[in-house]
């Protein structure tokens, strides 16, 4: 009897535990809400009366398919570019590469509009290569997003390349394998999750990116975000940059919930 | 081992050296030897002077600074607080999904997004911030809730419960078991997010576009007005100063950390 009731306690005050564990959840879920998702809600809002007008016009199409274009092509630069530097890091290794790599870890950390500026310098009209017209166009966009998110997709590659073992390649080499053959069949197929995960989330940043466009002048280049600067801050327009934000919103989302599901829950993200 | 022979793998180096330098390292080596350069009309700077530095640490430009640095602390250091607190809640409880959801909503909307919301949101009653500096610190604090929960979360994932447990059951309160048994070993974690939250929020500049008032000016801010005006050296210099505070910073809260593991 004596045990019965020690037992009961036990179970009521482990169980009035865990029941006022979740209680600890609320408050930043509350910070969250007033200032994330509160004012998301007010942006759908404030933008109804104005989507007639804004998914009717040229400007907003352009800007759509730009963005998608730009942070496509991005993504896939980064990927080639990210992947042939992980390698020799990891697989052709030469003395000062773990240094590389340390640096490598520093970048993601600086802002990203740093790259943009330097491409005023180094095509600019007066500039080391004095290419003004590239300036302008979208491709110094893409190749400065090159520059910057590269190094987002060679960590997760680096991380995965570190842990497959050197026997693996040695053997596959030593039974004959060319260097291309052992990339392809061997080093490739154990890195792909890394490769997804890393490609992933650089595209979800690319289709974000604000600081690179802004800083490279938008004569030419108008992007969704560019857009949602010049409508709200330049032209005091707040129901047409919330339509942009909306269908932006909806787009950065709907691709995170596509690859957090094709990746089988697992999150895309820095660390 | 990938490539063997001699030819083989100096052919990949200088391919590597190439790709890397050129296109990953050497931008930012352009801006900071634009911030000593009095022009750069060929292919190395010239007129070395130490002008753009000099007045990019006075004025407006050393204000800009001192307001990148209140923003990063009080916004990056109330978002570890919080996403710390978010991580470790949400860690097992049956809402650790929405948590993890809700958490991860200011990375997956742009900087812009979360900038024109906080604008929509707080020009009105009941909570008018709009012109005021509050604005742009809680726009900061957003974005860097999100990763300083990732990086928590992460570990939290690493660290072994049992200890937490073992101290409960030799009678620790509740209270004694946070404070000294899972928030020092959390602690690493805690720092470098930190580092992270304070190095993003002196370079974030899409949100704070967006709702930064003419006396809350930060330093990316600043730096995009000299370039939109032309004056692009300054811009170099000043982009300069905000790369050094930042590797200060986080150097400094790295050293904390290393202290913190000796101990």
């Amino acid at each position: 009897m004596a045990v019965e009731a020690l037992g009961a306690t036990v179970v009521v005050s482990s169980q009035r535990r865990r029941d006022g564990k979740w209680l600890w959840v609320l408050p930043p879920l509350l910070v969250i809400a007033v200032l994330v998702v509160y004012p998301l809600v007010l942006v759908a809002i404030e933008s109804i009366p104005a989507w007639g007008d804004v998914v009717g016009s040229a400007e907003f199409r352009d800007a759509l398919v730009r963005t998608v274009q730009i942070a496509v092509s991005s993504t896939v630069g980064c990927l080639i570019v990210g992947t042939f530097l992980a390698v020799v890091i990891s697989f052709v290794p030469f003395p000062g590469a773990r240094v590389v790599a340390g640096l490598v870890d520093t970048m993601l950390a600086l802002p990203s509009f740093l790259v943009a500026l330097s491409f005023t310098f180094i095509y600019g009209t007066t500039g080391i290569l004095r290419a003004g017209g590239f300036l302008t166009s979208p491709w110094a966009v893409v190749l400065a997003e090159v520059t910057f998110y590269t190094p987002f997709v060679m960590r997760p590659l680096l991380a995965a390349m570190s842990r497959l073992p050197q026997a693996q390649l040695d053997v596959a080499a030593s039974l004959g394998a060319g260097p291309w053959r052992v990339l392809r069949q061997v080093v490739l197929p154990e890195v792909r999750p890394a490769l997804v995960a890393g490609g992933s989330l650089t595209l979800l940043l690319t289709l974000n990116e604000f600081g690179i466009v802004l800083f490279l002048g938008a004569k030419g280049t108008t992007t969704l975000p560019m857009l949602v600067h010049t409508k709200g801050i330049v032209m005091f327009d707040y129901p047409g940059a919330c339509v942009i934000a909306v269908v932006q919103i909806a787009l950065s989302l709907g691709l995170y919930a596509v690859l957090r599901m094709a990746l089988g829950g697992r999150r895309a993200r820095l660390d | 081992m990938l490539v063997w022979t001699r030819t083989g793998k100096a052919v990949v180096w200088i391919a590597f050296a190439l790709v890397f330098g050129l296109l990953v390292l050497l931008p930012f080596l352009v801006v900071i030897a634009a911030a000593f350069a009095g022009s750069w009309n060929g292919v190395l700077p010239s007129d070395p002077t130490g002008d753009h530095l000099r007045q990019a640490l006075s004025g407006d430009e050393l204000a800009s600074l001192s307001v990148s640095l209140q923003t990063a602390f009080m916004g990056g250091l109330l978002a570890v607080v919080i996403g710390t607190w978010g991580a470790m809640a949400a860690y097992g409880s049956r809402f650790a999904r929405v948590a993890d959801a809700m958490h991860h909503l200011p990375i997956a909307v742009p900087s812009v997004v979360v900038g024109l919301g906080l604008l929509v949101a707080f020009s009105r009653q009941p909570v008018l911030l709009n012109g005021t500096k509050w604005i742009v610190v809680i726009a900061h604090l957003v974005l860097m809730v999100a990763f300083s929960y990732g990086t928590v979360a992460a570990a939290l994932q690493r660290v072994d419960p049992s200890y937490a447990d073992v101290a409960a059951s030799l009678g620790a309160s509740p209270a004694r078991v946070l404070w000294r048994v899972r928030l020092p070993m959390l602690l690493p974690a805690i720092s470098s997010a930190a580092g992270l939250s304070v190095a993003l929020s002196m370079g974030e500049v899409g949100a704070t576009i967006m709702v930064y008032p003419a006396s809350w000016r930060t330093l990316p801010v600043s730096i995009f007005a000299l370039t939109d005006r032309g004056q692009t050296f300054v811009a170099a210099a000043e982009a300069v100063v905000l790369l050094a505070t930042t590797v200060v910073l986080v150097v400094i809260l790295d050293r904390l950390r290393g202290r913190a593991v000796e101990r």
